[in-house]
């Protein structure tokens, strides 16, 4: 199957049959289509609208629609802090994911054998949990009672009354933790389509396992660690509950501003907020297919 | 290759056709195609085919890839349609039945087995859809005879290369098709297996009496079963005919040089003796008989099988009349075992080849050596100088 | 020269074997603490009911699940959301995979991005966004149990195409041209050859729909209203005090997917 050359593949592989013509993909695209549209985009435009009515109203007074710009400033300006904290703390969380990820993945997809399949559920099972039950879990580890904090104490690392709970290092394992799958999944999908041949031919070529890595290795598996990237960061960034069970209100992110703003009837705001986030991640979104685009051409 | 159509190929070709049209007459379920053509959005696969495959012959489609013979095969499976054109079998129109109707099968290019189902469920596969009695009986019969009766609770994964070939070709054949339809069945299977995969093919195919189309890109493969070969080139048939006429008597710089190997040596017919043409090459003058000339007048190509040219030391005795080109240079000598591959230097420029069998009866020259090319006249054949002397060279291999 | 390439390679082929499996396990070990932490605490008797810490060891909980106040239905409801989002989606999805796969029409990459955008929205712009909406179109007083279905059926639908349509673009069409070739119509090239071939990509669909609807809570406690789903349980319960139930529950659906897991693992096997 792997044999023919490209030219024969693409005789023997001529365009996908249309027994049915071409109105039969938009039948079978409409209901998910429509499902899609109704939830997910509408609500996304409306938000943006949202975002732009004046402020002073409320829910049951309803809004006026004014094209308040200001709301995009006010917003900014008031919670910039939060929403570089979010950047940093998904950034942080999503170097500690590469960091252990990259590892894991790559001694499932090369060194696991026999046990491949058992590790791939082994990285999979801890989301079987319920990931409020498991994050609830990290309070215990990271408790001041817990013997982590314990050791950190008596290594002189943390301070005297030195915490871990509460603190953005609370907050950073606890993304690290909750988004460390997204990060390895996609890793492990792009190393394991590697040629196991190629280290070899590696090894034979540059002699050292690093140089190996770094010339070969790490640039096939590219396309997964920029899946793995935004798989994570996105989520991260947006997250609440990691604060919310972890930290403390000096470590807020952008997601609590805006679960916050919306609990308190602040709509305008909050849309403003949301649509600015949104606009973020599309642009990276965005960089990110046209770099997957290009390197599945490769 | 632009006019060098099925009907216009030459004595050898035309028996071959001859001998088609008569069978069509006793068999009455013969192949046709007529004028068919398969326009892609980019590209032209199939242009304008005239093809009568007859009944009960096993036929070749040979050619390069991306020649048009698998866009051919899949039009007559009914996998594909064809722009322009009519395909009929047995006197009926197939040109647009689904696939599903047309009692036609076809074991594919690395065989698409059902990875799903079983051995015996593969095969078993046509009968059922057909609603036909006795599936177990029949199914049980025909992994016998391809001598897989022991793995038929097996999945395809489970078997071997050649072992899910036999599968392929049972689960196609179970259906008595009136034809079957071959995409370089043995192509994925190593050279061992593959001579034993052809010889058994054959017996079969003479053994049930099926039409056989049989498409690949290896001329060994097709020469080896086919009774009548099709080279296939850019859309077009180049040549059509039995494997030894094909062989013997290329039409086409195309065919002289993908079947096989050609030396093409540029020439002028400057007139005709009786039955022969006398043409000069590079200030030699050649005798070639008329009947082996595609062209016979102006510029030609003169051509000659490396394996008929013998190599002599100058002025040596012959023992019939020889064709001869004098002021060779030898510049290779292979020794390859069953024969000795020399390249000579012509003082044209243009570097000839030769085989000559190792039977100790020739002499053994070295590079270097002055020599001689000689080779009986017969062997000779013309080619039309229009066409490009390198066509068919460089053929991807992709076996 | 020589014994000291192969000196440095050796190191770095042991290097390669065991230090980065090691890191490996080690990762796993880190993924897996909280899970032990969670089957322990399943068994904890606890002294009061503000402070979390193993206090104890105890059946109690593991024999009378449902003691806390509300938590089993919050389980149930849990369960039938998850059921009804799995079948939707699953539905739905699948059906758009073989469109974007199987049919070349206008608009079809522009189909492809929207299916990944979900995937890529924070889940509180999704959630906020479409309790936007419900509450502009007047749907803020039926907010429950048919809105959460909404919302997890749409972010789980991108989930489902893009697995099903990893399965559907690995799928070699000559089978299906072979099919066809013996004799099976179209309807029948579907039934014996398309969907059982591409059945395992449809289950794992369903069951990442399942632990995805089961799971969430972000979207969720946004367009509940009234409806406590499990995971909006344990979100109160960690204001109110946990029980250890919570634990309980937690450990179970742990050990009936890792079964699930494992059983399709076996039974694939065998099938070879």
């Amino acid at each position: 199957m792997s044999h023919p050359a490209p030219t024969q593949a693409a005789e023997t592989q001529p365009p996908a049959k249309r027994p049915l013509g071409g109105w039969m993909g938009y039948l079978l695209l409409a209901p998910a289509a429509l499902w899609l549209t109704l939830f997910f985009i509408v609500p996304m435009a409306s938000m943006v609208s949202t975002s732009l009515y004046d402020p002073t109203g409320s829910l049951e007074s309803g809004y006026a629609m004014t094209g308040h710009v200001q709301n995009y400033l006010t917003v900014l300006a008031d919670y910039s802090e939060q929403f570089l904290r979010s950047l940093m703390y998904a950034g942080a969380a999503t170097i500690a994911c590469i960091i252990l990820g990259y590892p894991l993945a790559y001694a499932i997809a090369f060194k696991a054998g026999r046990w491949k399949n058992l590790m791939l559920v082994a990285v999979i099972a801890p989301f079987f949990t319920s990931f409020l039950i498991r994050t609830l879990s990290w309070q215990l580890i990271l408790g001041d009672q817990a013997w982590v904090a314990d050791t950190l104490r008596s290594l002189q690392i943390l301070g005297e009354n030195g915490r871990l709970l509460d603190t953005p290092v609370a907050v950073v394992t606890g993304l690290t933790y909750n988004f460390l799958p997204f990060m390895v999944l996609p890793l492990y999908t792009s190393l394991e389509k590697i040629d196991p041949r190629l280290h070899e031919a590696g090894a034979d070529l540059y002699a050292s396992p690093f140089t190996t890595f770094r010339k070969v290795t790490l640039p096939l598996s590219a396309p997964g660690l920029v899946a793995g990237t935004l798989l994570t960061f996105i989520p991260a960034a947006g997250d609440y509950i990691n604060v919310e069970l972890l930290g403390n209100p000096q470590t807020q992110m952008i997601g609590n501003v805006i679960q916050n703003l919306f609990d308190g009837g602040s709509y305008p705001e909050a849309a403003a907020l949301s649509v600015t986030l949104m606009a973020v991640i599309v642009v990276l979104v965005l960089l990110y297919i046209r770099k997957a685009g290009t390197e599945e051409l490769v | 290759m632009t006019d060098t159509s099925p009907r216009t190929t030459g004595p050898g070709a035309g028996e071959a056709v001859g001998a088609a049209s008569g069978n069509a007459v006793a068999g009455g379920a013969d192949l046709v195609l007529t004028g068919v053509t398969k326009r892609f959005t980019d590209f032209v696969a199939v242009d304008n085919l005239d093809l009568t495959v007859p009944q009960g012959s096993f036929f070749a489609l040979l050619g390069p890839s991306g020649c048009g013979k698998t866009t051919t095969l899949r039009m007559v499976a009914g996998l594909e349609t064809p722009t322009e054109g009519e395909i009929r079998l047995a006197g009926q129109d197939i040109t647009h039945l689904k696939p599903y109707r047309r009692p036609v099968n076809t074991v594919f290019q690395s065989y698409a087995l059902f990875p799903h189902l079983t051995i015996f469920e593969n095969v078993a596969f046509g009968l059922r859809r057909q609603g036909k009695p006795d599936v177990d009986a029949a199914v049980a019969a025909m992994l016998d005879l391809v001598e897989l009766s022991d793995l038929a609770s097996r999945r395809p994964a489970q078997l071997s290369g050649g072992q899910q070939q036999r599968v392929a070709l049972a689960r196609a054949l179970i259906n008595r098709p009136q034809v079957l339809l071959l995409d370089e069945p043995l192509g994925a299977l190593d050279l061992k297996l593959r001579r034993q995969m052809q010889i058994e093919l054959k017996r079969i195919q003479t053994d049930v009496g099926i039409t056989f189309v049989h498409v690949t890109h290896d001329q060994e493969e097709a020469m080896t079963m086919a009774d009548t070969v099709a080279v296939m080139n850019r859309g077009v048939i180049e040549q059509m005919g039995a494997p030894m006429d094909l062989y013997e008597h290329p039409m086409t710089t195309f065919v002289a040089n993908f079947l096989g190997q050609s030396n093409l040596i540029g020439g002028r017919v400057l007139g005709s003796d009786g039955a022969d043409l006398e043409v000069e090459v590079h200030g030699t003058r050649l005798r070639v008989p008329r009947s082996r000339g595609a062209q016979d007048t102006g510029e030609v190509w003169v051509g000659i099988r490396p394996e008929k040219v013998q190599v002599c030391a100058p002025g040596s005795a012959d023992d019939g009349p020889r064709s001869r080109l004098a002021g060779g240079v030898i510049t290779d000598a292979s020794f390859i075992g069953v024969s000795t591959q020399y390249l000579a230097r012509m003082p044209w420029g243009q570097e000839l080849m030769a085989f000559e069998q190792n039977t100790g009866a020739h002499e053994q020259f070295r590079v270097g050596d002055h020599v001689e090319l000689r080779w009986v006249p017969e062997h000779t054949f013309l080619l039309d100088a229009d066409q490009d002397a390198n066509a068919g060279v460089e053929r991807v291999d992709e076996g | 020269m020589t014994t000291v390439a192969s000196g440095r390679s050796s190191i770095g082929k042991w290097i390669g074997d065991h230090l980065i499996m090691g890191i490996g396990l080690l990762v796993l070990l880190y993924m897996f603490t909280p899970i032990f932490i969670v089957v322990l605490m399943s068994f904890n008797d606890p002294a009061s009911r503000i402070g979390y810490s193993f206090d104890g060891f105890t059946l109690h909980n593991w024999l009378n699940p449902c003691e806390p106040n509300g938590m089993c239905d919050a389980v149930v409801l849990s369960v039938q959301i998850g059921l009804a989002a799995t079948l939707g989606a699953t539905f739905l999805g699948t059906l758009m995979a073989f469109a974007l796969v199987r049919h070349r029409f206008r608009g079809r990459a522009v189909a492809n991005v929207f299916t990944f955008l979900p995937m890529a929205s924070p889940e509180i712009v999704m959630g906020s966004s479409l309790l936007a909406l419900f509450v502009t179109a007047g749907f803020a007083g039926v907010l429950g149990f048919w809105t959460i279905l909404v919302a997890h059926i749409m972010f789980c639908l991108s989930f489902v195409v893009v697995t099903v349509k990893a399965r559907l673009a690995g799928l070699d069409p000559r089978l299906e041209q072979a099919a066809m070739d013996l004799y099976a119509n179209e309807w029948q090239t579907f039934r014996r050859v398309t969907l059982p071939l591409v059945f395992p990509g449809i289950l794992a669909a369903a069951l990442l729909s399942f632990s995805l609807s089961f799971d969430d809570f972000i979207i969720t406690n946004l367009n509940s209203g009234q409806a406590v789903t499990f995971p909006m349980y344990v979100w109160g319960a960690n204001q109110r005090g946990i029980p250890p139930q919570i634990n309980v529950i937690g450990t179970a659906m742990f050990l009936i997917a890792l079964i699930t897991v494992l059983a399709g693992e076996l039974g694939r096997r065998r099938r070879g």
